[in-house]
C-alpha cells in the first residue's frame, strides 16, 4: 500500500503534473500564469519553481498561439500540457482544436500523433463573470479525432490526468472547478492511471440508471439518496469520458433498469444527452420502460450569477427528473 | 552590412530582370546553380501539367505555382536535410526540393488523403488549407526543436493575405517572445484571391511588421531565385546561431506574383487586368536564371534541352503513378482518426462493410 494524500481535485490536478513533470522531459506545461502565479485556480503552484521555465511556460494572452503551438510541439513528439485559464475563452483557440489538433493524425495517415492535453476549468456555479461559467463539452465530443475526458473525483482526476497526457492522441481534459475544492479524497503520491473511456459507478440500484459526470455528479448522488428513501433506487453512473462513451456500461446499466436520466448541465438541444438517448433507443429499445429524462440546463446563454441557480440543475430537479423516469406507467 | 540591416522597403536583389548581376552572388557551385534551375523548371512544367489535369477532369481543384518558382525553390535549396517545411498548400516547388515525390501532390489533389502523408525522411508538414493557421505549428516545433537543443529551423510558408490573419499575429509575437528558430516565409504574391495586397494592409511593407515583434524583417526580390537563396541562408543561419543582439526569427517578405489563378476555380480575369500580368511576367524567375547561367557560362542549349527532357519525364512519371494508384479502401476512412481504433468506429467501419458486400460499391460510386 503506498503512501497517500489527502486531496482537493484542483490539488490533484497539480499532482498529477508534477508527476507526469517528473516522470518524462518531454511534458512541457503551458499558458496563462501557469508559471509564477501558479496557476488562477493554483492548478500549477509550485511547477514553475522546481522545473523552471522552459518546462512550466508563462505565456502570452493568446489562446490560439497556446493550442496551435502545442500542435507543433507534439508533432514533433512532444507532451505539451497547454492550459486555456476558463473553458469560456477557448473560443479563439476553437479553430486550432478542429481543425487541427483533431485531424493531424488523419490528416497526416498516422505519420504525426498529437499527444497532447488541453486542461480547461469548465462549468458553473461559482459566481464568476459572464464566459467562466460554460458547459461546452459537446463541442468537442462531437469532433473526430479528440477524446474528452471530465473528472468528478480527486482520484480520478489524478489518473485521468496522467492517462490522458500518456496518451497518444489528443485530449481535450475539462475540469469541473464548482467542486475544485468541494471535498478531500485519499490520492495515491505515486504515479497511476484510470483508463480514459471507462465509466464508473457511483452508487448501485434497480430501479433507474442515471447517467452524468463534472460537477453534476454531487447533486446527482443526493437526489438519488432522497429518491432512496421514497423506495427509488437509483444506479449513478459516472461517465468520466464522454468521447469515447463507455457505451457498454451505458446500455449495461440501461437493460438492468429499463428506465433512465441523463444529467448535465451543458443546454440540453444536441447536447450528451441526446447522444446517449439515441444509443439507448439504437441498442436497448425492448428494454426501455420510460421515456429517458433528460436534465440539464436550459436552452439559454449561460446567465450572471443571480440567476445561474436557476439555470443548473440542483438536487431538487434531478431529483423530480428521475422521479419522472421512475413512476412513469405506460 | 547585414543583410537584415536595410530597410523594409529596399529589396535584396542579385539579378535583374535580365539576369545581369546587381547584388551580391551566393557563393553556389555549378552543381547548385543548374539544380535551382532544374528544379523551377520541374515545378513550372509541374504546374502546368496540373492545371490541365484538372481541365481533363482527371483531378480536382488544384492551386497553381507559376511565377513563384523563384522563391520557393530558391528557398527550400538554402534548407539543411533536417529543417522542415511547413507549407501552406501552394508551396509544392519548395516540397519537392525537400525530397517531397511529386505524384504526392498530385495525389492529394485527387482527393487521396496519402498525398499529404510525406515519406518519413522527408520534413514536410501536411498540406495546411485555413489561411495562417499553420503558423503556429511552425512555431511550436521550432519551440520543441530549440528545448531538446536541437539544430532544426522551421520554415513556414504562407501568403500575404495570411498576415491579416489574428493566427499570424499570434504565432509571430510568440515566435519572438520565445526566440524560436522560425524562419516566417511570406510569399506576397500581390493577390489574395481577388483582394489586392493594398487593401490587406496600410502597412507600407509586410517585412516591417516584424519591427513589432521584435525580430528582423526582410524584403527580398522573390522571382529572383538567388537573392531569395541569400536571404534564406542567412536566416538559416541567424535561427541556429543567433548573434547576441538579434533574436532568432526572421520574417522574410518575397515579393513576386502569381501568372495564374488563385486555384482552378478561380477566374482572375475578373479583378486584375491584363497589362499587369504581363509586367510581372517580364519578371519570370527562370528565363532570368537562365540568362544569367548561359552568360556565365554554365548552361547551354544542350543542357538546357537535357533539363527540359528530365523534367518532363519525372512529372509524366509522377502522373502515371498518381492516376494508377487505386482508389484508397474505405477502412482507409476509420484508420487513422484515433491511434487505436475505438470500437463504435470499428462498428461504423463493420456497417459500411456490410452494406458493401451487401449491395456492391455501385450502390456508393453510382457506377
Amino acid at each position: 500500500m503506498s503512501d497517500t494524500q489527502n486531496l482537493t481535485l484542483v490539488q490533484a490536478v497539480r499532482d498529477g503534473l508534477h508527476t507526469e513533470l517528473r516522470a518524462d522531459d518531454d511534458v512541457v506545461v503551458m499558458g496563462q500564469d501557469v508559471g509564477k502565479n501558479g496557476g488562477v485556480f493554483r492548478a500549477t503552484e509550485g511547477l514553475h519553481e522546481e522545473f523552471g521555465g522552459d518546462r512550466v511556460v508563462d505565456t502570452p494572452l493568446a489562446e490560439s498561439a497556446i493550442v496551435g503551438c502545442a500542435v507543433g510541439m507534439a508533432a514533433m513528439g512532444m507532451r505539451p500540457v497547454p492550459e486555456i485559464q476558463f473553458s469560456g475563452f477557448m473560443y479563439p483557440g476553437y479553430d486550432q482544436i478542429v481543425s487541427h489538433m483533431a485531424r493531424f493524425r488523419a490528416r497526416s495517415r498516422g505519420r504525426f500523433t498529437l499527444p497532447m492535453t488541453l486542461r480547461a476549468p469548465y462549468g458553473g456555479g461559482i459566481r464568476a463573470p459572464e464566459h467562466h461559467s460554460e458547459s461546452k463539452e459537446a463541442f468537442y465530443a462531437h469532433e473526430a479525432g479528440l477524446k474528452v475526458v471530465i473528472p468528478s473525483t480527486p482520484y480520478d482526476t489524478k489518473g485521468l490526468l496522467a492517462a490522458s497526457i500518456r496518451d497518444p492522441d489528443p485530449v481535450i481534459f475539462l475540469e469541473p472547478k464548482l467542486i475544485y475544492r468541494a471535498f478531500r479524497e485519499e490520492v495515491p503520491e505515486e504515479p497511476y492511471t484510470v483508463p480514459i473511456g471507462e465509466a464508473t459507478t457511483r452508487r448501485a440500484g434497480d430501479d433507474v440508471a442515471v447517467f452524468t459526470y463534472g460537477a453534476m455528479t454531487r447533486p446527482t448522488l443526493e437526489a438519488a439518496e432522497a429518491l432512496a428513501e421514497d423506495g427509488i433506487e437509483c444506479e449513478v453512473l459516472d461517465l468520466r469520458t464522454i468521447s469515447p462513451l463507455d457505451r457498454e456500461a451505458i446500455v449495461d446499466a440501461f437493460e438492468r433498469t429499463g428506465r433512465a436520466a441523463v444529467v448535465h448541465e451543458a443546454p440540453r438541444t444536441a447536447g450528451l444527452a441526446a447522444e446517449i438517448t439515441a444509443i439507448l433507443q439504437e441498442e436497448a429499445l425492448l428494454y426501455q420502460e420510460a421515456p429517458i429524462e433528460r436534465i440539464t440546463g436550459f436552452d439559454v446563454p449561460y446567465p450572471l450569477y443571480a440567476l445561474e441557480d436557476y439555470y443548473l440543475p440542483s438536487a431538487t430537479r434531478i431529483e423530480e427528473g428521475i422521479r419522472e423516469a421512475a413512476e412513469f406507467e405506460p | 552590412m547585414n543583410v537584415f540591416d536595410r530597410a523594409y522597403d529596399d529589396p535584396v536583389r542579385v539579378l535583374d530582370e535580365d539576369g545581369t548581376v546587381v547584388g551580391d552572388v551566393p557563393d553556389l557551385d555549378e552543381d547548385a546553380l543548374v539544380g535551382i534551375y532544374r528544379d523551377m523548371r520541374l515545378a513550372r512544367h509541374f504546374d502546368g501539367r496540373a492545371v490541365s489535369l484538372q481541365r481533363q477532369g482527371r483531378m480536382g481543384t488544384y492551386p497553381p505555382l507559376s511565377g513563384q518558382e523563384g522563391a520557393q525553390i530558391g528557398s527550400a535549396t538554402a534548407l539543411a536535410e533536417d529543417d522542415w517545411i511547413v507549407p501552406s498548400y501552394r508551396e509544392h516547388g519548395a516540397a519537392f526540393v525537400h525530397g517531397l515525390p511529386p505524384e504526392k501532390t498530385l495525389l492529394y489533389w485527387m482527393g487521396h488523403g496519402d498525398g499529404a502523408r510525406a515519406p518519413d525522411d522527408v520534413n514536410v508538414f501536411p498540406i495546411a488549407v485555413p489561411i495562417a493557421s499553420h503558423v503556429p505549428h511552425a512555431v511550436g516545433g521550432a519551440w520543441a526543436s530549440k528545448l531538446r537543443g536541437e539544430d532544426d529551423v522551421f520554415v513556414c510558408y504562407f501568403g500575404d493575405g495570411a498576415t491579416s490573419e489574428g493566427d499570424f499575429h499570434e504565432a509571430c509575437n510568440f515566435a519572438g517572445v520565445f526566440d524560436t528558430p522560425t524562419l516566417l516565409f511570406c510569399n506576397n504574391n500581390q493577390w489574395a484571391i481577388s483582394v489586392p495586397r493594398e487593401r490587406q494592409t496600410r502597412s507600407a511593407t509586410l517585412a516591417g511588421k516584424a519591427e513589432a515583434y521584435g525580430f528582423d524583417g526582410v524584403q527580398v526580390d522573390g522571382m529572383d531565385p538567388l537573392a531569395v537563396y541569400a536571404v534564406t541562408a542567412a536566416a538559416l543561419e541567424k535561427a541556429r546561431n543567433p548573434p547576441e543582439s538579434r533574436l532568432r526569427p526572421t520574417l522574410i517578405e518575397a515579393v513576386q506574383y502569381r501568372f495564374g489563378a488563385h486555384t482552378t476555380a478561380d477566374d482572375p480575369t475578373v479583378y486584375r487586368d491584363d497589362d499587369e500580368v504581363e509586367r510581372w511576367r517580364r519578371k519570370d524567375p527562370i528565363p532570368r536564371l537562365e540568362r544569367y547561367l548561359r552568360a556565365e557560362g554554365i548552361l547551354d542549349d544542350d543542357r538546357v534541352d537535357a533539363i527540359e527532357a528530365e523534367v518532363e519525364t519525372r512529372v509524366a512519371d509522377a502522373i502515371e503513378a498518381a492516376e494508377s494508384a487505386p482508389r484508397p479502401e474505405p477502412r482507409a476512412l476509420f484508420e487513422h482518426a484515433y491511434a487505436e481504433l475505438p470500437t463504435e468506429l470499428e462498428a461504423q467501419h463493420a456497417e459500411l462493410t456490410a452494406l458493401r458486400e451487401e449491395r456492391g460499391d455501385a450502390a456508393f460510386l453510382g457506377e
